[in-house]
């Protein structure tokens, strides 16, 4: 047995080469990037400044307001899409004809790039000709048309994460609906011979089975939305007044429209062990679920 | 199943030793070591932007007549979005992907101080530095030195509605002052023609900086004092400039888009006739004097921008080819450049983008393109303000667009708005 020890290591060469090429030497590259003052992008000998670049970072109010910004897409966005996916589910695991239509149907805005899908809300949104003000207004629930995405950092805050909801409900729908195809049908039929009601079986039987699916598909949208670029990029370029400047926004600014590397690798580190916690979260979650599989 | 013993501790060992390793790379030169001059002939590629000025027809034509002229040269043209213009230029440098790339006005001091584009001051003409406008000339010079050739010469001017303000009874000539633009503004807007008069690029980016740079101008400011070692616009014309736009806005002139506005849906709004004036670059006179994507051709005029107590200063918006630090073949590049930037091929596309050479302005063939554009550029092109030249501008100008639009938006007073902007600023220059 130990003969294919040699051969195993030479097929898995190949994968491990990609790996350290293209994320373990980069990551290590930024890392010590971010202990530099790298102000132009061309190799050469830069001063050594330790945690300077994270001491700048963690005073500098720019990036308090970004991680506040941060922090508001991820929870308005992961629980609105739950919440939204949670119902959009159980109307997928619903008996009915032309099932497999509404499920293909309902998979397509995750299909969409996220660039596509920032475009077209910018255009939704637009307040001179979009979409939606002239729905809004043709339904008179509005006498003139609004600027949804300059007029209030705010507001414009919370169309990102419309936008955002829209497209990422459909993967969240996708992942419960397996959860709840898992669960035997009979739990909840014996429930009903006990008398309980719909909402019962939901709350006591369903939600329960439900829980380990529901926890792992909120980390991961958790940790995706943290790292939004994309769609804020295309739909608003950080503004009004930086509304809706992320972390990583903010650290593209910085790094390429002001030529401050390593001051962009230390806010990207900040980004990385914030997304590390969540990742080992989420791999605790898989192991209690194998677990309790076994 | 044979186990595959990875020695764990050796692994965790070889990724501690990671950032080491990664550390030995930093050394050098901190500038391109890849460039070279090349034999003048082969393939060069071209990075240029799809926006105002030379369309991408233009150009791509531009380039064809290029290569039958010199047909051992072949140029690969790649065009992106302003926005994105800098990024790329950047992000491409190390690599030297790019031969040839179009800059901005506002990024000689930070690319040729980075050797991002190399120094032509050897190979510049002594004739071009008179033969050329002022204003151009400026484009690609920083600190005495060349790093590329003026290509596109511009600068915002007003235009206007002629129809609508027919409409009003606004005579034309009382827009030669901001004060006169609000008069009329104001009468437009209790005439009911339109809504909001007035459309802006206030969006925050450039765009922004560019109008408040102008208007900061009409009112005597300075972005910074004369050796560029203090801020000095939150205070004098560069408050009042920002007071002036807040009151617009107050008083339901300037239509409220204006803040999620770019150029372009400055041009597309007023091209829809949704406005009255608006401040935009050379090419929308002709943009919006084309019916088939104007709804208001044929009544579009233009005039140079309007003055205030400081005079009348243009925003310089003008852009220069330069041959990229990393280009290896630099020759063919400075021959592509030579010949793009040429009086003849700038009169030829005069109408997309007016020449940076003071004889094209007399030359009939370039006049008879647009003679009421070339009255208005030859007047305002004579004097120019430009942003601050100084290797940082970038960041400085991303904290002025967040802390003027906080002003705009009605959350900051314009005092503490530009004072804020000053505090972060200050330690830039």
């Amino acid at each position: 047995m130990r003969k294919q020890a040699p051969l195993a290591a030479a097929l898995l060469l190949p994968a491990a080469l990609v790996v350290f090429g293209v994320v373990l030497w980069p990551a290590g590259r930024a890392l010590v990037i971010s202990f530099l003052d790298v102000d132009s992008p061309f190799p050469g000998a830069y001063p050594f400044v330790g945690l300077g670049n994270y001491a700048d970072i963690l005073t500098n109010p720019r990036f308090w307001a970004a991680a506040q910004h941060t922090l508001y897409f991820t929870v308005a966005s992961t629980t609105l899409e739950v919440v939204l996916g949670l119902g959009l589910a159980h109307l997928l695991a619903a008996p009915m004809r032309f099932r497999w239509l509404f499920r293909a149907i309902v998979i397509l805005p995750w299909a969409l790039p996220t660039i596509v899908n920032g475009a077209m809300w910018r255009w939704i949104l637009n307040a001179e000709y979009g979409a939606l003000n002239a729905l809004l207004t043709q339904l008179h629930l509005m006498d003139d048309y609004h600027s949804w995405l300059g007029a209030d950092p705010f507001l414009a805050l919370n169309m990102v994460v419309v936008a955002d909801v829209w497209k990422n409900t459909s993967l969240v729908a996708f992942f419960l609906l397996a959860g709840l195809s898992a669960i035997p049908a009979e739990l909840g039929e014996a429930a009903r011979i006990d008398g309980a009601g719909s909402f019962r079986v939901f709350w006591r039987i369903t939600l329960p089975l439900l829980r380990p699916t529901l926890a792992a598909v909120l980390v991961l949208r958790v940790i995706e939305a943290f790292k939004v670029f994309d769609i804020v990029y295309v739909m608003t370029g950080g503004g009004p007044a930086s509304g809706t400047q992320t972390i990583t926004f903010l650290t593209y600014l910085q790094a390429f429209s002001a030529q401050r590397f390593s001051y962009g690798a230390a806010l990207a580190y900040l980004t990385v062990v914030a997304v590390l916690l969540l990742a080992l979260i989420y791999l605790r979650l898989l192991r209690q679920q194998e677990m309790r599989a076994l | 199943m044979p186990e595959l013993h990875l020695p764990r501790r050796a692994l965790l060992a070889a990724a501690a030793l990671l950032p080491l390793t990664a550390a030995c790379d930093v050394g050098g030169s901190n500038s391109p070591d890849s460039g070279g001059e090349g034999s003048g002939e082969g393939k060069i590629t071209a990075l240029f932007m799809q926006q105002a000025g030379y369309s991408e027809a233009d150009i791509r034509a531009m380039t064809t007549d290029f290569q039958a002229k010199y047909p051992k040269i072949t140029v690969e043209p790649t065009f992106v979005a302003y926005e994105a213009l800098h990024d790329k230029i950047v992000a491409a440098a190390p690599a030297g992907t790019y031969d040839v790339v179009l800059i901005d006005v506002i990024w000689p001091a930070e690319f040729g101080s980075k050797k991002i584009v190399t120094d032509v001051t050897g190979q510049f003409p002594a004739a071009w530095k008179t033969d050329m406008l002022g204003g151009a000339l400026k484009t690609a010079e920083y600190q005495g030195k060349y790093y590329g050739v003026p290509w596109i010469l511009d600068s915002k001017y007003l235009f206007y509605n002629t129809e609508i303000l027919g409409k009003a009874g606004v005579d034309p000539t009382s827009l030669s002052t901001w004060d006169g633009v609000l008069a009329a503004a104001a009468k437009i807007k209790s005439a009911n023609l339109v809504k909001h008069p007035l459309i802006w690029s206030w969006k925050q980016a450039e765009a922004l900086i560019c109008d408040y740079t102008q208007l900061l101008g009409a009112f005597g400011g300075k972005f910074l004092s004369d050796d560029f070692k203090s801020i000095a616009f939150d205070s004098g014309g560069g408050l009042e400039a920002l007071k002036w736009m807040k009151k617009t806005i107050d008083d339901g002139l300037t239509n409220p888009n204006s803040m999620e506005s770019l150029e372009e849906d400055v041009r597309k709004i007023f091209s829809e006739g949704s406005a009255a004036m608006a401040l935009n670059w050379t090419y929308m006179f002709n943009a919006a004097n084309d019916p088939a994507q104007s709804k208001v051709a044929g009544k579009v005029e233009v005039l140079p921008t309007p003055s205030a107590s400081g005079g009348s200063p243009g925003v310089n918006g003008s852009m220069a080819l330069c041959v990229s630090g990393g280009s290896k073949n630099q020759k063919a590049a400075w021959t592509y450049i030579s010949y793009l930037t040429s009086a003849e091929v700038q009169n030829k596309y005069a109408k997309s983008s007016l020449p940076c050479w003071g004889k094209s302005y007399d030359d009939a063939a370039v006049v008879s393109v647009a003679p009421k554009m070339v009255a208005a550029a030859k007047k305002e092109l004579a004097s120019l303000i430009s942003r601050p030249e100084v290797p940082r501008y970038n960041e400085i100008s991303q904290i002025l667009q967040a802390e003027l639009q906080q002003a705009l938006l009605g959350k900051k007073a314009p005092e503490k708005a530009l004072a804020d902007a000053a505090t972060q600023a200050k330690s830039l220059l």
